[in-house]
Parts: C-alpha cells; sequence; structure tokens
C-alpha cells in the first residue's frame, strides 16, 4: 500500500479469486460478494455450507470458499433441511433462482419454510431462466417479453408473477422476511445487511430467513447492464416493493 | 446371540438400522411399507436420529442428499411410485458418491398398481432406473430376519463403496411376520473427510456436485465410477442354492419366490424331479459366473425363472446361461403369489 493511501474496498478472503463465468452488470457476483463478506464478518467460514441450484449460479462453489452441495433443480430447500437437521449448529444457506425455487421446487420452498427449518434462503429472482437462455420464469412480469413468451407474459394463461416473498411470509414458523436489491449502493448495503441479520438468527436458532433478491438480466432481459437498473427501478420494484415483509425478532424487540 | 422378536419385515428393518447406528430416516408414507416410518417414529425419543416426513418422495430423496452429504447414515424406505419418484436422487447420489440405504418394498403395477407384493421392479433397480450410467448394489431378502441382516449389510457395503445401496423386498415380506434375531447394536464411527461439514482452516473446501460440464471431466469421473463398479461385481455377488448338486432343472428365484421355490424342489423331488434352486441374494452384481457354471452342467436338463412379474430376471439368467440349456419362465403378476403346485405344472409342462 502506497503511503498516504488507505484500502477502503477489498475481495473477502472468503471469496476465491477467480474470473466468474456470470454476465458483466449481473447481480449474483454482487450476491456472492455480499453472502462471503458477512461469512468472514462473522467468522464462520469453518460452520458454513451452501447448496447451489441449477441455474446460472449452479457453479457458485466455483466461487465461495466454504463447503457446498450442488442440488438437483429445485431441491435445493429439501438438501438444506437434511444439512441442517444432521448438523443444527452449521450455518447454512440455499442459493436459488426463480424457475429453481419458485417452479421446479416450490413444494420444497413452501414446506421448508412451513416447517420453520433453521437455515436462509437467499432467492435470486430476476424473472427470467437465464441459464437456459430466457425463458418465461413464474416470476417474470405481466407483458415482459421473453423466448417462451415472445409477446409478452399473458396472465391469462400464464397466471401473474409469484410473489415469493408474501407468500413465505404467511408461515408462522418464517422468522425473516425481506426484499432487497443491488440496483444502488444504498440497496446493495441492505442487502448486505439482511444476509448477516439472517445469519445472525439461524445462530440464534429463530426458524427460516427469506432473503428475495429484486435481481436483474441484462443478456436475458436483452439491455445493457445500466438498462437493467432502469427497469428493475421502473418495471420491477413497483410489482415487488423492496423492505422487510416479516422480522419477528424485531417484534420481539417492541 | 443376539434379541429373538416376532415382527413384521418393515419393523425388522426399522430395528436393525437403529442398531446399525441410524442418523437420519426421511420418507414418505406407502404401503405397503409404511410400517418403518411408524415404527421408527415410535422409537425416535429413546435415540438420536433426524426423522423427517417429506412432503413428497421427491424431497425425501433429496434431503436424504443433504443428510448422507454432511456425513450422515441415513436411509430411506418406500415403495414402487415412490422409487420412482426418487430416481432422480438416486442418479444424484450415485455420481456425487454419497453412501446411503434405500429399501423399494414392491408393489404391483405399472402404474398406481396395486398394494399386493410383487417384483415387477427387477429392471429399475438393476438397470439403472434413473438417468445414465450406473448401478447400485441391490439386496434381495427372503425372510423377516434377511430385512435386519440385509440393512445391517447394506448401509456397511454403502460406506464401503461410498455408493447408495437398495434393498429389493416386496409387500409380503415387509408385511409377514416371523422370528427374527436381531443383530447387536453396532456403534457407529464415519470416517467420511469428504462429508460437507463446514471448512477449517487447515484443508481445501469440500464440494459435492454431479456436475462436469467439460466431457472430459465426465468421462473421467465415468471411468471412476466404473472402476468402482467393477470392484463390486468382483467381491459383493452373493448367492444361495438348495440341491443343485445333482440337479437336472434349475429353478431360478429371487426374494419371496424363492421361498416358494424351494418347497416346490423339495415336492418335485419327492415325485421324483430332480429339481434344484439356485437364488442369486444380490441382484447386482448378479452371480453371472455361477450360472454360466451350471449351465455348462452336463446333467442340467433346462433353467427356469420362477419371478412375481413378467421375467424381468429371466433376462439375466438367459444372458449367462448364453444359449447353452433352455431357460423358460413362469411368473404371476399384479400381486398374485405363486404356488409351489402351479410351479411344479408349469414344469412338468417343459418335461
Amino acid at each position: 500500500m502506497k503511503e498516504g493511501y488507505e484500502l477502503i474496498y477489498k475481495r473477502p478472503k472468503t471469496l476465491l479469486d477467480k474470473r466468474m463465468h456470470y454476465c458483466p452488470g449481473c447481480f449474483h457476483s454482487t450476491m456472492h460478494k455480499l453472502l462471503m463478506e458477512v461469512v468472514e464478518e462473522l467468522d464462520i467460514q469453518d460452520r458454513t455450507v451452501g447448496i447451489c441450484p441449477v441455474g446460472c449460479s449452479v457453479f457458485a462453489y466455483d466461487y465461495m470458499d466454504v463447503d457446498m452441495q450442488e442440488a438437483a433443480h429445485g431441491r435445493a430447500a429439501a438438501v438444506a433441511t437434511g444439512i441442517k437437521r444432521m448438523l443444527p449448529d452449521r450455518i447454512v444457506f440455499s442459493y436459488q433462482g426463480d424457475g429453481d425455487l419458485a417452479a421446479i421446487g416450490t413444494a420444497e420452498t413452501l414446506h421448508a419454510c412451513n416447517r420453520g427449518e433453521n437455515f436462509t434462503f437467499i432467492f435470486i429472482n430476476n424473472g427470467i431462466y437465464g441459464m437456459t437462455g430466457g425463458q418465461m420464469a413464474p416470476t417474470t412480469l405481466e407483458n415482459q417479453k421473453t423466448s417462451t413468451s415472445p409477446y409478452g407474459r399473458n396472465s391469462a394463461t400464464a397466471g401473474m408473477p409469484m410473489k415469493m416473498a408474501e407468500i413465505v411470509a404467511t408461515f408462522e414458523k418464517v422468522y425473516y422476511v425481506e426484499r432487497v436489491s443491488c440496483n444502488t449502493p444504498a440497496n446493495t448495503r441492505k442487502a448486505r445487511k439482511a444476509i448477516k441479520k439472517s445469519f445472525e438468527y439461524q445462530m440464534q436458532s429463530r426458524g427460516t430467513s427469506f432473503i428475495e433478491v429484486a435481481s436483474n438480466c441484462p443478456s436475458g432481459w436483452k439491455c445493457t447492464p445500466i438498462e437493467s437498473l432502469d427497469w428493475i427501478k421502473d418495471q420491477v420494484l413497483p410489482y415487488y416493493p423492496l423492505g422487510v415483509l416479516k422480522d419477528l425478532g424485531k417484534e420481539e424487540v417492541k | 446371540m443376539g434379541e429373538i422378536r416376532l415382527m413384521k419385515g418393515n419393523e425388522a428393518l426399522g430395528e436393525a438400522a437403529i442398531r446399525a447406528g441410524l442418523q437420519g430416516y426421511f420418507g414418505y408414507p406407502i404401503t405397503p411399507q409404511s410400517e418403518v416410518i411408524e415404527y421408527l417414529a415410535k422409537e425416535e425419543p429413546k435415540y438420536d436420529y433426524v426423522l423427517i416426513q417429506a412432503e413428497s418422495e421427491v424431497a425425501a430423496v433429496n434431503m436424504m442428499y443433504g443428510a448422507g452429504g454432511a456425513g450422515g447414515r441415513i436411509m430411506t424406505t418406500t415403495s414402487s411410485p415412490g422409487f420412482s419418484l426418487m430416481q432422480e436422487g438416486v442418479s444424484y447420489l450415485v455420481c456425487t458418491e454419497i453412501p446411503c440405504l434405500f429399501a423399494n418394498i414392491v408393489r404391483g403395477g405399472p402404474g398406481l398398481g396395486t398394494i399386493q407384493a410383487s417384483q415387477g421392479d427387477y429392471f429399475q433397480a438393476t438397470k439403472g432406473g434413473g438417468h445414465g450410467d450406473y448401478n447400485m448394489i441391490v439386496l434381495a431378502p427372503n425372510s423377516v430376519q434377511e430385512m435386519a441382516d440385509h440393512t445391517f449389510l447394506g448401509f456397511e457395503l454403502a460406506d464401503k463403496y461410498r455408493s447408495p445401496v437398495l434393498l429389493l423386498s416386496d409387500g409380503s415380506i415387509g408385511q409377514m411376520m416371523e422370528k427374527v434375531e436381531l443383530p447387536d447394536p453396532k456403534p457407529y464411527k464415519p470416517n467420511k473427510p469428504w462429508a460437507t461439514v463446514g471448512k477449517p482452516k487447515n484443508r481445501e473446501r469440500n464440494i459435492l456436485t454431479s456436475l462436469y460440464i467439460l466431457s472430459d471431466d465426465m468421462e473421467k469421473k465415468n471411468i471412476h465410477l466404473q472402476a468402482k463398479f467393477e470392484k463390486m461385481e468382483k467381491n459383493e455377488v452373493r448367492f444361495e442354492e438348495y440341491r443343485t448338486e445333482d440337479a437336472e432343472i434349475i429353478i431360478t428365484a429371487f426374494g419371496l419366490t424363492s421361498r416358494i421355490s424351494k418347497k416346490a424342489v423339495d415336492v418335485g423331488r419327492e415325485s421324483g424331479i430332480k429339481l434344484g434352486l439356485f437364488r442369486p441374494i444380490t441382484l447386482w452384481p448378479f452371480p453371472k459366473k455361477r450360472i454360466e457354471e451350471l449351465a455348462s452342467k452336463k446333467e442340467v436338463k433346462f433353467f427356469i425363472s420362477v419371478e412375481m412379474n413378467a421375467g424381468q430376471m429371466k433376462e439375466d439368467v438367459m444372458l449367462n446361461v448364453y444359449g447353452k440349456k433352455p431357460v423358460y419362465f413362469f411368473g404371476r403378476f399384479g400381486g398374485i403369489i405363486p404356488t409351489p403346485e402351479e410351479i411344479l405344472s408349469a414344469i412338468k409342462s417343459h418335461l
């Protein structure tokens, strides 16, 4: 470090020094970093186990320097349940996309929430199937164009975009639900705080934490990374508002 | 001598699992095997295993994946349609090399089928079942005693090869009550340095994945798995013979039909027909060599495979008899159990 300079930004040691395969501007890389920053800050690398989904983040284990299991498509919540029940003192998180968590894996998601499994869901909702090339997801916005809804999502046949955070917040044993984003530096900081809070709750055996990330997909949305931020602000957040949907910890404090 | 009890096959399976050091059971109720989860639920307060009644067989097998990956001695039990639902998970477990025990208490199919006993899942059990090139050791108990013994053995083989093992039983053995001498409890000391338990500072992270996106890597993984399957074929073949020394006709049968066929051998011998029974205990690896030897014996005139299906194991018998002798078949479907008399009259029709 040169004299007179101060290091204010660095890669957490828990994030491996590798070039990521994610598209430019994708929030996955930001979310990976936030997650691993929290693991480093809480000093829990030796007792953290993560689960990757099938989707763009299928290779998350290439970047996060913690023990990880790669789940079958949609089954991360069941896998997380198995790990956490065997090792109740470990910090367990599932990292899943919208096709994974809200389409093929809906049953596993809801039942893990209903049982109040004591792990953290990191739910990356970008409203599209990124890995398979931009098909419609359960969370695709009404009239949004994708490769399987080329004229826009028709809610008459495809239903309305699923609000997973709102749905899981209705389960009694779900302790903490927040929707965050990384579309602005301020929101990114809030996302990091949410992850940290969920891990702390997990250490206190409070039950399920569910963090939904209003995420982006410049490649699938066929726009630039900057345009994807506008789309989030103008289209996504009005339908998927940010904020805490449920925090029993806060209510207990009251 | 171990403790002797009168038990249902399904209960003996559950009790033996506990005595083998069960750490996690994940299952979904389905007839005719729900007694296993019921038994384990009843016994749960006395032990410290994890028991989850999952929302589906799909969830159950993936809980196995998580819990097994975390290093636990784990098991699930199900019956035919449930095992079909688990097949994707089995394929993942084989590829990630997570040891665990499955029991399929087979009922009649296809489709929703019947809740009566059947052997209709032989192909599914021995030829893969899920996607990709794989095998798993398949044990076929034919008594309540063996439901217990094979549970013990199954856990050990699973750990030995870091691979799932399957008990292929049927609704009759699961439901019937017999005397069983229970194996003594054995403390379980796992040695699983590959498990995802949290990465200490002094080792690389453990990753359990079945994703090998580069073809070279995927081929390498397959070669590794095939070498393991070869070892199983070399070391784990198990079978039983009854009065085959001078037999002219060899009945081949596994599981329940092997017991009925034993009776047919005795009755047939009384009327002067020189019958013998060859019973594979491991359906995979299949006792290929011994069948080949029997087929080469001069006095052996033909084989007849007796099964509660359409002749699924007959194909494996034929492959190893290799045209040296005729291989006939007698079977009943849909939950019907053949009688010794039926078997004998089928044999007589070929004399």
